[in-house]
C-alpha cells in the first residue's frame, strides 16, 4: 500500500511528562486521517515530531517514502503545515504575508487564487493584527495550502471558529482532498473528525487507543443508539447492562451511557427498571452515536471536559 | 510569479519596521533630537570676563583712578567693596582682591589659573594706565580652530552610538519576538533558508544605514556646520564595517534567549559599557591608562575612533585600517558562534 506517513514506536517524553508513548501510525496516500483526542493527549507533540520541527526521544518516521534526516530539503518542499498556534507578523498585510511564504517554494498557487480558496479576498490589504481570530486562522492555512503541498498537516485547524468559517474550511480541505492529496489533522471536533476524515486514531495519553472509519469505530460500540441518564438511587450497573438491546455500558462522572441497539426496545425497560428501584431519574437523553460516545466507552472520559 | 526570498523578506523585515512609529522615532528622530539638545547646550560661547574686586577705601581717588583704569579694559568685571576683604575672594564669586594705596595690594588664590590670570591682567592694565610703555609691538590674531568644538567630537559619536543601538535592538530584539510567537518556527517549517533569512537582517539594516548616516551628517552641517574633513567613502565604509560588526552581536544576543525580557537585558549588558567607555560622550582618554587596552577592545571605540578621525583630521585608509581590522574580525567571529548558537525554534 501507498504510505504518506509511516511511524512506529513513536516517544516523546519531556522532563516530567511522557508526551507521546509508543505510537504507530500509518497515513494513506490520498486519505484525510484525524488525530482525535482531548488536551494534552500528544496530538500536536506527535504531528511535529512527523513535521519534522521535534526531534523523537526514540522511534521512526517516513513522511513521502523519506526521512527528515536525509531529505529535510525535500521534504520542505512538499509539505503544507499549519501549527497549532503561530503569530503572524502584525504589520504585514494578507497579501504580503502570503507573497512571502509563496516565495519560499520552488512550485506552488497564485497567492490570489489561495486567498479566495479561504475567502481572504476581501482582506487582502488588511494588516493581519487586524483580523479576527477565525480569519487569522484561514490565513494560517492559507500559508500551508500556498505551496500546494502533496501532504497537509492541520493542527486544529477550526478551534475558535464560529460555524460558517467552519464549514468554510471544511471545505477547503475536502476540495485539497478531492485533487488526490493527503491530509493529517488534530481536533477535538467529532462532527469535524465524522465529516472531514476518512479514518480516525483516538489518542489519549500519547497512545492510540482506538483505530478506524468513523463508521467502524461507531459500529463496534455495538449500537447505534445512546441514552445517557441520570439515576440517583441504588441501581446497579449489572442491571442496566442486563437490560434488553444494550451492548455496552459507560460511566463519566454521574452519567451513564448506554449504546443500544434500538430505543422503543430499551427505554421502556430502563423506565421501569427506575421506577421499581424507585430511583430518581433526574436526566435522560437520547441521541445517535457519535465517536464522543467511542471515547467515553473507551477511557471513561468527555473529549472535552 | 515566484520572487526571489532573499528580496522577500528584506522588504518585510522594512515594512514591519516603517509601519511601527515608534521604532522610527528612536531609530531617525532620537539621535537628532540628542544632538540637537547637546548641541545647542555645548555650543562655543566668547570667553566669560574675570569679576575682580577693588577696596574702595580710605584713598577714595586712588580706589577710582583703579577703578576707571580697569573699566575700561577687556575681559575685566569691576566689582567695588567698602571693607578691607571679602568672602567673595574665598567663595570664588571674585578671582582677585585689589587695594588700592601707597602701593596696589593683591589679594588671590595663586593655586587657581584664573586667579593668576586676573591678577597679570590686572596688574598690566593699571601699570600702562600709570604710563608704563610697551616695548615690543605686538598683535593678536584670534583662531577658531575647526573641530575643536563639543558638536564636532559629538556627532561622530552619535554616529556611532545609532549604528550599535540600530543593529542591536532591530536584530536583537525583534528576533526574540519572533521566536517567542512561534513564527521562527513556522518559518522553519518551510523551506527558507536560513542563512537567507539572517541575511534579511543585515541588508534591512544596510538600507536603514544609507538613510540614517546622511540625516545626521546632514543635520550636523546644516544645524552646526559639522563637515567631514576626509573622504565620504571612507566614512561609509567604516560605518558599513560597523554595522556589520554590531549586527553580528545583535544576532549573538538574540541565538539563545528565549524571552524578550531576557534580551532586553543581554543587550543593555553589551551597550552600557560601550555608551560610556567608547567615547559618545566625552573622550575615551578620561579613563585611567589600565583601562585604556580594554576600551581600545571594544567595537565602539573603534568606530567612533575612527570615524572620528575620519570627520575631524582627514584621516586616510591607512590611519583607520587597525579600527577597521578589528571591526571586521568581531563581526565574523559574532556572526559564526550565533550561526552555530542559533535556536531556530
Ligand atoms: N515543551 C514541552 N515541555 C514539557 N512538556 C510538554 C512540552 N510540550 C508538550 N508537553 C506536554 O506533553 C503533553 C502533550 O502535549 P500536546 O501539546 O502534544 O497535546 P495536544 O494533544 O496537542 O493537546 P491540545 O489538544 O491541548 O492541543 C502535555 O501533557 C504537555 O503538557
Ligand atoms: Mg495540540
Amino acid at each position: 500500500m501507498d504510505l504518506a506517513i509511516r511511524c512506529g514506536g513513536l516517544v516523546k517524553k519531556y522532563d516530567r511528562v511522557t508526551a507521546v508513548d509508543g505510537l504507530d501510525l500509518s497515513v494513506r496516500r490520498g486519505e484525510c486521517f484525524g488525530l482525535l483526542g482531548p488536551n494534552g493527549a500528544g496530538k500536536t507533540t506527535t504531528v511535529e515530531i512527523l513535521e519534522g520541527l521535534l526531534q523523537p526521544t526514540s522511534g521512526d518516521v517516513e513522511v513521502l517514502g523519506m526521512r527528515w534526516a536525509r531529505d529535510e530539503r525535500a521534504l520542505r518542499q512538499r509539505l503544507g503545515i499549519s501549527l497549532q498556534e503561530t503569530h503572524l507578523p502584525d504589520k504585514l498585510t494578507v497579501e504580503e504575508v502570503l507573497t512571502l511564504f509563496r516565495s519560499f517554494f520552488d512550485t506552488g498557487r497564485p497567492v490570489g487564487e489561495v486567498l479566495d480558496l479561504v475567502g481572504l479576498s476581501d482582506k487582502r490589504g488588511s494588516w493581519t493584527e487586524k483580523l479576527s481570530g477565525g480569519q487569522k486562522q484561514r490565513l494560517a492555512v492559507a500559508c500551508a495550502l500556498v505551496s500546494d503541498p502533496e501532504l497537509l498537516f492541520l493542527d486544529e485547524p477550526t478551534t475558535g471558529l464560529d460555524p460558517q468559517s467552519r464549514r468554510q474550511l471544511w471545505d477547503v480541505v475536502l476540495g485539497f482532498k478531492s485533487r488526490g492529496r493527503t491530509v493529517l489533522l488534530t481536533t477535538h471536533y467529532m462532527d469535524e473528525a465524522e465529516r472531514l476524515c476518512d479514518r480516525v486514531a483516538v489518542v489519549d495519553r500519547g497512545k492510540v487507543i482506538a483505530l478506524g472509519t468513523p463508521a467502524e469505530l461507531i459500529a463496534s460500540l455495538g449500537g447505534q443508539q445512546v441514552i445517557e441518564a441520570q439515576l440517583d438511587g441504588a441501581v446497579a450497573d449489572g442491571e442496566l447492562s442486563a437490560l434488553p438491546g444494550v451492548h455496552r455500558l459507560s460511566r463519566a462522572g454521574g452519567t451513564v451511557s448506554l449504546a443500544v441497539e434500538k430505543l422503543h426496545q430499551t427505554l421502556p425497560a430502563l423506565l421501569s427498571l427506575a421506577q421499581s428501584r424507585g430511583a430518581a431519574l433526574t436526566q435522560l437523553s437520547t441521541h445517535q452515536a457519535t465517536l464522543e460516545d467511542v471515547f467515553v466507552t473507551l477511557t471513561g472520559r468527555q473529549l472535552r471536559e | 510569479m515566484r520572487t526571489d526570498p532573499l528580496w522577500q523578506l528584506t522588504l518585510a523585515r522594512l515594512r514591519m519596521f516603517f509601519r511601527e512609529p515608534s521604532a522610527v522615532f528612536w531609530t531617525f528622530g532620537f539621535p537628532l533630537a540628542l544632538s540637537l539638545a547637546l548641541g545647542v547646550a555645548f555650543r562655543n560661547k566668547p570667553p566669560d570676563p574675570v569679576a575682580v574686586g577693588v577696596w574702595s577705601g580710605p584713598d577714595a581717588s586712588g580706589s577710582r583712578r583703579v577703578v576707571e583704569a580697569l573699566r575700561g579694559t577687556n575681559g575685566i568685571e569691576v566689582r567695588e567693596y567698602y571693607g578691607p576683604s571679602t568672602r567673595d575672594l574665598s567663595t570664588g564669586k571674585i578671582a582677585l582682591f585689589v587695594r588700592p594705596g601707597e602701593r596696589l595690594e593683591y589679594d588671590f588664590d595663586p593655586t587657581r589659573p584664573e586667579s593668576r590670570l586676573a591678577r597679570e591682567m590686572v596688574d598690566n592694565a593699571l601699570q600702562r594706565a600709570s604710563g608704563r610703555a610697551d616695548v615690543l609691538r605686538t598683535m593678536d590674531h584670534p583662531v577658531a580652530a575647526p573641530g575643536s568644538r563639543y558638536i564636532d567630537f559629538l556627532i561622530p559619536g552619535l554616529i556611532g552610538m545609532n549604528i550599535m543601538s540600530g543593529s542591536m535592538w532591530g536584530i536583537g530584539y525583534v528576533v526574540v519576538e519572533m521566536r517567542t510567537r512561534k513564527l521562527l518556527k513556522r518559518l522553519m517549517a518551510t523551506p527558507m533558508s536560513r542563512a537567507q533569512f539572517l541575511w534579511s537582517f543585515v541588508l534591512m539594516r544596510a538600507a536603514f544605514f544609507f538613510l540614517e548616516l546622511p540625516l545626521l551628517l546632514l543635520f550636523g552641517w546644516l544645524a552646526f556646520g559639522v563637515g567631514v574633513a576626509g573622504s565620504l567613502v571612507l566614512l561609509v565604509a567604516l560605518s558599513l564595517l560597523g554595522a556589520v560588526a554590531f549586527a553580528g552581536l545583535g544576532l549573538l544576543v538574540a541565538a539563545r534567549a528565549q524571552n524578550t525580557q531576557t534580551v532586553s537585558g543581554l543587550i543593555n549588558l553589551v551597550m552600557l559599557p560601550m555608551f560610556i567607555g567608547s567615547g559618545v560622550f566625552f573622550s575615551t582618554a578620561r579613563f585611567p591608562g589600565f583601562f585604556q587596552p580594554f576600551l581600545r577592545a571594544l567595537p565602539l571605540t573603534a568606530l567612533n575612533d575612527s570615524v572620528r578621525a575620519v570627520m575631524i583630521e582627514g584621516a586616510g585608509p591607512r590611519a583607520v585600517a587597525g579600527e577597521a581590522g578589528l571591526l571586521a574580525a568581531i563581526g565574523a567571529v559574532s556572526f559564526a558562534l550565533a550561526l552555530r548558537l542559533f535556536r531556530w525554534r
